[in-house]
């Protein structure tokens, strides 16, 4: 019988030696966290609709069909046209019936009627408008559109008041929408990590201190905050500025929860064994703080700011809609929904009501992508 | 044979189906359990055909390392699996009496009426973590009132009544008082009390126990088996006992279940198993605990290699076969292993068995197993390592002298510090250069905190650190600033205990291993040399130079344990402060370590501090071992006077807890109980602090006049009792 011994293998014979572990084992954090995260698939679906939104922001004006201020007086309250594939005559391609406009000679309703027999060819690439695509390359050419730029204006979703087209205005404002947030985000990131760190990593009296400057700064109530400022700020400022401003001015005051996070967080992290090793080794305050500290929580802290970015979003349209926040001629979904405000708008108009259907599906998706980077992050959870 | 086993193996199989076939004498018969894990990764056979049959008003103990499905097993027998997991086959029966019908707990819906009546009523559980089974938010009454009132159909009143009964019965002092009591005012050993009492509030004929004493003291630990051996001599309860301690097997077991990788690896009665263990495994798993009390001692611990897989690559055949030292090829790794009975009531798993593999030798085999490699390897050398240094004229590596570290408690509104804690309290100690000196002690001593202290991870109050690195001047190491440290923070490196906790995530080896080398040194990123260093310092402490690059995710826990030992070793030390380094790891995997810190030691002329709560470990290891009590040294000698004449009461008492790993030595042992309670460090006692629990206490001077510290004998031992010379004190090695 065959009683030869195995070989004899190394003490870590069993380790990770085959090439996919391997590969696995060489990975960062980083690396662990994504193959957690595309396990969510909640939040991958949030990851690709924030990253199309942002593709959005960045190439609004090639998308849109038509620029934010451009209007059409004969289109007031036109509403959604579709698009058909096959004419009357058989024959293919894009194409909608031009609105034909009637008004009711006794109660001088408008009403918009397809005319079946014109039919607008729409295209993609097509030349409208002209513009300046990422702010330099002068062009007119935009995604899709009518193929002959003089023919009648095309609204996919309705146009407003003026005549203008919904589904443009909805692309340029979400241009204003997912970035006036982002400015408020990072300042007050910046001011938590720093102010939450000094007093979570020295602790004793400065930490007192701070921390009572923090509850001071809680007790502030925001909402007449806001109301004071819009009305201090002058006049004659651009509207974005003017928001901007009170982004700043707000986010000086928004620091706090997180500065609080960022402290506990310290506190318990000082602890750590890993901490103290560091510290034998001859890791200085400043290194244990940005080197291995920060590190370990860096993954929480983006998660916490996916979850802040539609808090702001929220804001932003919350206050344009009252009229405090951004003003028209700026394009933003709340300024769009301030169109909405009135009963008979919404009753005879209803597409003008989309542009918060886009705030949903922003903060819901930057949520499920918070919700997903936390969980991803969180290396205790399975 | 093996024909006839299979038959018997079918047999009962058949018979089960009509679920009367249990003998009266087992009241739980476990039958080919499987509990496996239906995860992302593939399904995780955590247990994989299980077959255990717990005999009635016995103790059966279930041992094997971590991973194996000890916990698993249990779990599945309580219906308290969760998801992704799930008991796919296998039946356990339960009966209760001798009389009572048998039932397939294993059939029953883990949330029906059924179960829940049997789980808690008929089945005590006790669980490892004593304070986090307990609910913070009920009284420890409360809970127990419920856990009565849940089986039983009786009044509020007389289920409190049966309550302060139950705590009065595991020995809970003032049980009225306590019984208004939250869990986090009692210690982890009163919590494990109680949680017994409400495993027994009931009295359930079986009681499983899932490493109810790992999270202890030694000296908890032992009274905690006591009570439960009493409580089962009372109550004539049967007991599942899980631990991967072999010295508590020993102890309290009637009959061993040794597991590996979800399988049974070998079962039998405790002294079958201990005497002439038939599988590789459990073979190995004895030769690789240090025995306190031998007097031949081995300078290094046989191993075995690798460490357990995890059950997602459980390897084909024999799941040990990877690990062992006697696999056949063609055999081991390709078919699993059959049943195959040994004697009366004992049974293997294993090839080597079968009569067509068994080879002529194979006596010598069960009975010697130390691997030839290990004996080989070069005897350590003390004699040689400390001889040219042990001059009086030269001074001793480190002299600890009078240091405190005192934390003060804060109160009030502004934080005022009201008293304080010494949580060393004027310790002096000396190492001499090349030495290993074991600190032992109980959880709370202060043995970690000095350990800091001397290295400075936290400031001492007082007292000096005198560091002399080369033994001609001294350098006092507690009052110099941080800045003027670093040249010292190499030369006095720590390991710490967690390695789990002690690496930073999110670098790799190369930047952790060569952190203090950049920080301490200056030296460049860039530089080449580091890499170098880095890959030699790899290679002497076991592993692979390539894994420079990995992060420490993908080691396991005594490869993370290496790497720490790497880092410590890196800036070549002088002194090592090891604080539990071995403590979280796996008795294989632990004595892999401690040979590796051997061989380290004598190559590198280091010098140990060696802090650990494990009388056998610092036996094994040290030549001379300090006992602390409440943030003192209470005694002081070589490793052979102190373990077979200690010379305070503190230090047998401690000794005699330990439990050893021969059940033939069981009861022969003279038995020291200490009662639970440390008293309070804020304030210690009169006289002695270690009065209140001293068996030895005399009338005069012991509650009145602090001991202090003392030589006595001839040697250079110390001790710190009034009585010393008086008391005659039992050792663990003297009966040998």
């Amino acid at each position: 019988m065959a009683t030869t011994l195995l070989p004899d293998a190394s003490p870590d014979a069993s380790a990770t030696t085959d090439l996919k572990s391997a590969k696995a084992a060489r990975s960062g954090q980083l690396r662990l966290i994504w193959r957690r995260f595309r396990k969510h698939r909640l939040a991958m679906i949030g990851l690709v609709i924030t990253l199309f939104l942002y593709l959005v922001v960045i190439f609004g004006d090639f998308i849109a069909p038509y620029g934010s201020g451009e209007f059409d007086a004969d289109h007031t309250y036109a509403p959604p046209q579709a698009i058909k594939l096959v004419d009357a005559n058989g024959d293919w391609g894009l194409h909608v019936h031009p609105l034909t406009l009637e008004q009711d000679p006794d109660t001088l309703a408008l009403t918009f009627t397809p005319d079946e027999a014109q039919k607008v060819e729409l295209g993609f690439f097509v030349r409208g408008s002209e513009y300046k695509l990422l702010g330099m390359i002068s062009t007119d050419v935009h995604l899709f559109g009518a193929t002959d730029p003089d023919a009648r204006a095309v609204h996919l979703l309705g146009a407003d008041r003026n005549g203008r087209d919904v589904l443009s205005r909805m692309i340029m404002g979400t241009r204003i929408s997912m970035t006036i947030g982002l400015v408020g985000v990072s300042l007050s990131f910046v001011l938590g990590i720093i102010i939450g760190g000094i007093s979570g990593f020295i602790g004793g009296r400065t930490d007192m201190v701070i921390q009572r400057i923090v509850e001071f700064f809680m007790a502030i109530p925001t909402m007449p905050l806001w109301l004071g400022l819009a009305a201090a700020i002058p006049r004659d400022w651009s509207p974005t500025t003017r928001y901007m401003l009170i982004t700043v001015v707000l986010s000086f005051v928004g620091w706090t929860g997180l500065a609080r996070e960022v402290r506990g967080r310290f506190l318990s992290l000082r602890e750590e064994q890993f901490v103290m090793a560091a510290r034998l080794d001859g890791a200085s305050r400043p290194g244990l703080m940005f080197s291995e500290m920060l590190p370990s929580m860096m993954s929480h802290l983006i998660a916490t700011a996916t979850l802040a970015i539609p808090g702001m979003i929220l804001a932003e349209t919350s206050l344009s809609f009252l009229g405090l926040g951004l003003q028209a001629p700026t394009v933003s979904w709340g300024v769009l929904l301030q169109e909405a405000q009135q009963i008979r708008v919404i009753a005879t108009a209803p597409w003008l009501l989309l542009p918060g259907l886009a705030v949903v599906i922003a903060v819901l998706a930057l949520n499920f992508l918070g919700d997903g980077l936390r969980d991803a992050a969180d290396p205790y959870k399975r | 044979m093996t024909q006839q086993e299979m038959n018997v193996t079918t047999q009962t199989a058949h018979d089960s189906e009509g679920s009367v076939a249990v003998d009266s004498d087992i009241i739980m018969s476990i039958q080919d359990l499987k509990t496996w894990f239906h995860t992302d990764e593939g399904v995780v056979k955590a247990v994989d055909g299980v077959n255990i049959n717990i005999p009635r008003g016995k103790t059966m103990c279930l041992v094997g390392e971590s991973g194996c499905g000890k916990s698993i097993t249990a779990r599945s027998v309580l219906g308290l699996i969760d998801q992704p997991g799930k008991i796919e086959d296998g039946k356990v029966l339960w009966r209760e009496t001798r009389d009572t019908e048998v039932v397939d707990l294993a059939s029953m819906k883990p949330t029906g009426d059924a179960i829940r009546r049997i789980r808690g009523g008929q089945i005590g559980m006790v669980f490892q973590e004593p304070i986090a089974s307990l609910s913070p938010m009920y009284t420890v009454g409360a809970q127990l009132v419920q856990a009565i009132r849940l089986h039983q159909n009786i009044s509020a009143d007389e289920a409190r009544q049966r309550a302060i009964e139950q705590l009065d019965r595991v020995g809970i002092p003032q049980p009225q008082r306590r019984f208004h009591s939250y869990p986090f005012q009692l210690s982890g050993g009163m919590c494990q009390r109680v949680m017994i009492a409400i495993a027994l509030a009931n009295d359930p004929a079986l009681l499983i126990a899932d490493e109810p004493t790992t999270a202890l003291d030694v000296t908890t630990q032992a009274r905690i088996l006591d009570l439960i051996a009493g409580l089962q001599e009372e109550t004539g309860m049967s007991v599942l006992f899980i631990t991967h301690d072999l010295g508590v097997v020993a102890e309290i077991a009637d009959d061993v279940t040794v597991m590996y990788l979800g399988k049974v690896a070998e079962q039998g009665g405790v002294n079958d198993v201990f005497d002439s263990p038939q599988h590789p495994y459990t073979r190995a798993l004895l030769s690789s605990i240090p025995v306190m009390g031998q007097d031949t001692k081995v300078s290094r611990l046989s191993t075995i290699k690798g460490m357990v897989p995890t059950p997602a690559n459980r390897p084909t055949g024999c799941p040990f076969h990877d690990r062992c030292t006697e696999a056949i090829v063609g055999v081991c790794d390709t078919v699993e292993p059959a049943v195959h009975h040994v004697g009366a009531g004992q049974l293997s798993l294993c090839h080597l068995l079968d009569p067509e593999h068994q080879p002529p030798d194979s006596e010598t085999v069960a009975d010697d197993d130390v691997d030839p490699q290990e004996e080989l390897a070069p005897k350590v050398d003390i004699a040689a390592r400390t001889d040219n240094l042990d001059d009086p004229d030269r001074f001793p590596l480190l002299s600890v002298r009078d240091l405190s570290v005192d934390f003060p408690i804060k109160n009030g509104m502004f934080s005022r510090v009201t008293s304080h804690v010494h949580a060393v309290n004027k310790v002096s100690l000396d190492i001499r250069p090349g030495e290993t000196v074991g600190l032992v002690g109980e959880s709370g001593c202060g043995k970690t905190t000095l350990g800091r202290a001397i290295s400075r991870a936290l400031d001492p109050t007082s007292g000096q650190v005198l560091f002399s690195p080369d033994g001609s001047t001294q350098v006092d190491l507690a009052t110099l600033s941080n800045r003027e440290l670093k040249p010292y923070r190499e030369q006095v490196r720590v390991i710490f205990q967690d390695p789990f906790a002690s690496l930073n995530p999110r670098k790799n080896l190369l930047e952790l291993i060569s952190a203090p080398l950049k920080k301490i040194r200056g030296a460049d990123n860039k530089d080449s040399s580091v890499q170098e260093k880095v890959a030699e310092m790899l290679r002497r402490v076991g592993l692979q130079p390539e894994y420079m690059f990995r992060y420490p995710h993908a080691f396991s826990g005594g490869q993370r344990q290496r790497i720490n030992i790497a880092r410590a070793l890196i800036t070549r030390p002088k002194l090592v402060i090891a604080d539990e380094a071995v403590s979280a790891l796996d008795v294989s995997v632990r004595a892999q370590i401690l040979n590796l810190m051997a061989d380290l030691q004598d190559e590198y002329d280091l010098t140990y501090l060696f802090i650990s709560h494990d009388l056998s470990v610092v036996e094994h290891i040290s030549e001379r071992v300090a006992v602390m009590y409440l943030g003192e040294i209470v005694e002081e000698a070589s490793t052979h006077e102190l373990f077979t004449s200690p010379q305070h009461p503190y230090t047998e008492a401690l000794m005699s807890a330990v439990p050893i790993a021969d059940p033939h030595r069981r009861g022969s042992q003279i038995r020291v109980r200490l009662p639970d309670d440390l008293p309070d460090a804020v304030n210690p006692p009169p006289g002695c602090y270690f009065h209140t629990r001293c068996p030895h206490k005399a009338e005069t001077l012991c509650d009145t006049d602090r001991p202090e510290l003392h030589e006595i004998g001839d040697g250079p031992r110390r001790t710190a009792c009034h009585w010393a010379s008086e008391l005659s004190l039992a050792g663990v090695a003297s009966n040998q």
